[in-house]
């Protein structure tokens, strides 16, 4: 049987007129990471702080390792380390003073917060800042003090609200890596991102969030079978495009769209069994001089933008994509 | 339980007062504020103010300025709590699974450790300018302690204010309306010379309470008898009026740090 570290059933939060989420649900087995993916203003950081238990649920019902969030918060809060989207640490202190603080808050003993303090910073490659108020670190550093924060006891349920928003590449790999060791050892995450390229790097699984409901749910890959892949050709002359066209248009099933400037025309597939050497033989077979010929799986950006736009806006997104 | 909100809060009371070690900027101007209040006070309206006995107008300030500057408490605190509520930190502390009643706590009690600090460069001025401690080693620690209860009696109250106005604008702006407070007591001028009305509001206002109780433990005046009874007892008034306020902001503040962070 499945046990699932972050479980929640038509979770409800209003704020006056705005109903921010309307019945989410969730499920994240333990030991895994889900990205839960959404625009602006989907319910992404009500529903992060609802389980992390800084609102309190308006209907519906939730339990992060195994604790009801309305009933047993405390119990809630024992389990989880938490890095919201702004700056939770105090940036008055240093890096040093902040991480004893809450490792004391914590109720680590004296000897044992200082211990773990020093361990944190030179892990999160902060010891040269150690004693540096935290409000003169980079936006990077304070994303490392804060992330930090939250591993001082090894918590088994990690919620990161965009960990790596406007952090440069580097930092955002070096918070990617953490978040990986920490599933090796068994730690379940949460984590809210708008970055496709990260949920795809990180999460197991992944939930779409649409005005605050879980629209899709799956695997990144599930999810990019579903859209299918992408064939696209180049003739060497733009005479030979419609006869392009006719040959994907009977290989994938769908119309061919077509790009007269860059001499391109490409459809979306769902056949497994199209492979690109067949598509450039049956080309070469109907005289199409190709050029070039391209199957890419999609990337999650496409997925994304796939099943969150509205229907007429899908022709244009393809068109864009290809 | 409570040996856990106890060493919680000592945990926050240490990161306020570090907080104040590396921007000591705000707390040194609080401690000049009562000196000059003196000097300004002292000099411009000692000149006016003719005293029942012809006592030293200076003297007769000195205690009331404690008092009051124990009164402007309430602003510093206010400041601090819709300062702190709008800092991410805050929602760190509240995924802790710490104590509720530590953060108010640890805030609270590092103000009063801050306002014994800031008790001394106004009691050296005071001691220049004329006042005497008259009232003995006891009466002394007596008075302070009973100006440091009243000064975490205005910082429960002021962190309440705070967390209800929310943000550091309406803190300031409410704030400056408490320096009003201690015009309206005996703690600038005796109370015999205002009109019925005002003189009764005076002297059931809890600072003159105080304000008479430093005087009577510091020994520079005591209360006298026909006055109404929190000025006639103005000890037994001082606590009661605190342990009241305790009482009430207390667990208002502590359920406010309950409630939904939205």
């Amino acid at each position: 049987m499945t046990t699932y570290a972050v479980l929640s059933e038509g979770l409800e939060k209003r704020f006056g007129q705005v109903h921010a989420l309307r019945g989410l649900d969730l499920a994240v087995p333990e030991g895994t990471v889900c990205g839960l993916l959404g625009p602006n203003g989907a319910g992404k950081t009500t529903a992060v702080r609802l389980l992390t238990t800084l609102l309190a649920p308006d209907g519906g019902r939730a339990e992060v390792a195994g604790h009801d969030v309305a009933r047993d918060p405390a119990a809630v809060r024992r389990a989880i380390g938490v890095t919201g989207q702004s700056t939770s640490v105090d940036t008055d202190l240093t890096g040093r003073e902040n991480l004893r603080l809450f490792a004391r808050l914590h109720r680590l003993g004296g000897a044992v917060a200082r211990a773990r303090a020093d361990v944190l910073l030179d892990r999160f490659a902060l010891g040269d800042a150690a004693d540096r108020p935290a409000r003169t670190y980079s936006g990077g550093m304070r994303r490392r003090l804060d992330l930090a924060a939250s591993l001082l006891t090894r918590p088994r349920v990690l919620f990161l609200d965009e960990p790596t928003t406007g952090l440069d590449p580097a930092s955002r790999t070096a918070i990617w890596d953490v978040v990986r060791e920490l599933t090796l050892a068994g730690t379940t995450v949460l984590l809210t991102t708008q970055y496709l390229e990260e949920a795809d790097q990180l999460a197991d699984d992944i939930a779409l969030i649409d005005r605050g409901r879980v629209t899709v749910r799956g695997t990144p890959a599930a999810l990019k079978a579903e859209i299918g892949a992408y064939a696209e050709v180049v003739v060497a002359d733009a005479a030979a495009l419609p006869g392009a066209a006719v040959v994907l248009g009977r290989l994938t099933g769908r119309p061919a769209a077509l790009d007269a400037g860059r001499r391109a025309a490409g459809a979306a597939t769902t056949d497994p069994d199209l492979t690109l050497p067949r598509i450039v033989r049956e080309l070469d077979a109907a005289g199409v001089p190709v050029v070039d010929a391209t199957l890419r799986r999609p990337t999650l950006d496409e997925v994304f933008l796939r099943l969150t736009a509205p229907a007429a806006a899908l022709t244009d997104a393809e068109e864009a994509l290809a | 339980m409570t040996t856990l909100a106890l060493s919680d809060s000592w945990s926050m009371l240490g990161r306020n007062l570090r907080r104040m070690q590396h921007a000591p900027g705000l707390f040194v101007i609080t401690m000049t504020v009562p000196v000059t209040m003196l000097l300004f006070f002292g000099y411009v309206f000692g000149s006016a103010v003719v005293l029942d006995g012809g006592g030293n107008y200076r003297a007769y300030l000195v205690p009331g300025l404690f008092a009051a500057t124990a009164v402007n408490g309430v602003m510093t605190a206010m400041l601090a709590s819709a300062q702190d509520s709008q800092r991410g930190v805050m929602d760190r502390f509240r995924t802790l699974p710490m104590s509720r009643f530590a953060i108010p706590a640890g805030q609270t009690a590092s103000d009063v450790v801050l306002a014994a600090l800031g008790m001394v460069p106004l009691t050296l001025c005071g001691l220049a300018v004329g006042w005497r401690i008259e009232g003995g080693v006891a009466g002394a620690v007596g008075a302070f302690s009973l100006l440091l209860l009243f000064r975490l009696v205005t910082a429960w109250l002021g962190h309440y204010l705070g967390l209800v106005v929310g943000t550091e604008e309406a803190a300031g702006q409410l704030g400056a309306a408490t320096f009003m407070l201690p015009l309206l007591s005996n703690a600038y001028v005796p109370t015999d010379g205002m009109p019925g009305w005002l003189r009764t509001a005076a002297e059931w206002n809890p600072i003159s309470a105080v304000v008479t109780a430093a005087r009577d433990l510091f020994g520079n005046g005591g209360p006298s008898a026909d006055a109404p009874w929190p000025v006639a007892h103005p000890v037994a008034a001082s606590l009661a009026w605190s342990a009241v306020l305790l009482a009430v902001f207390v667990p208002l503040t502590v359920r406010r740090y309950g409630r939904d962070a939205a």
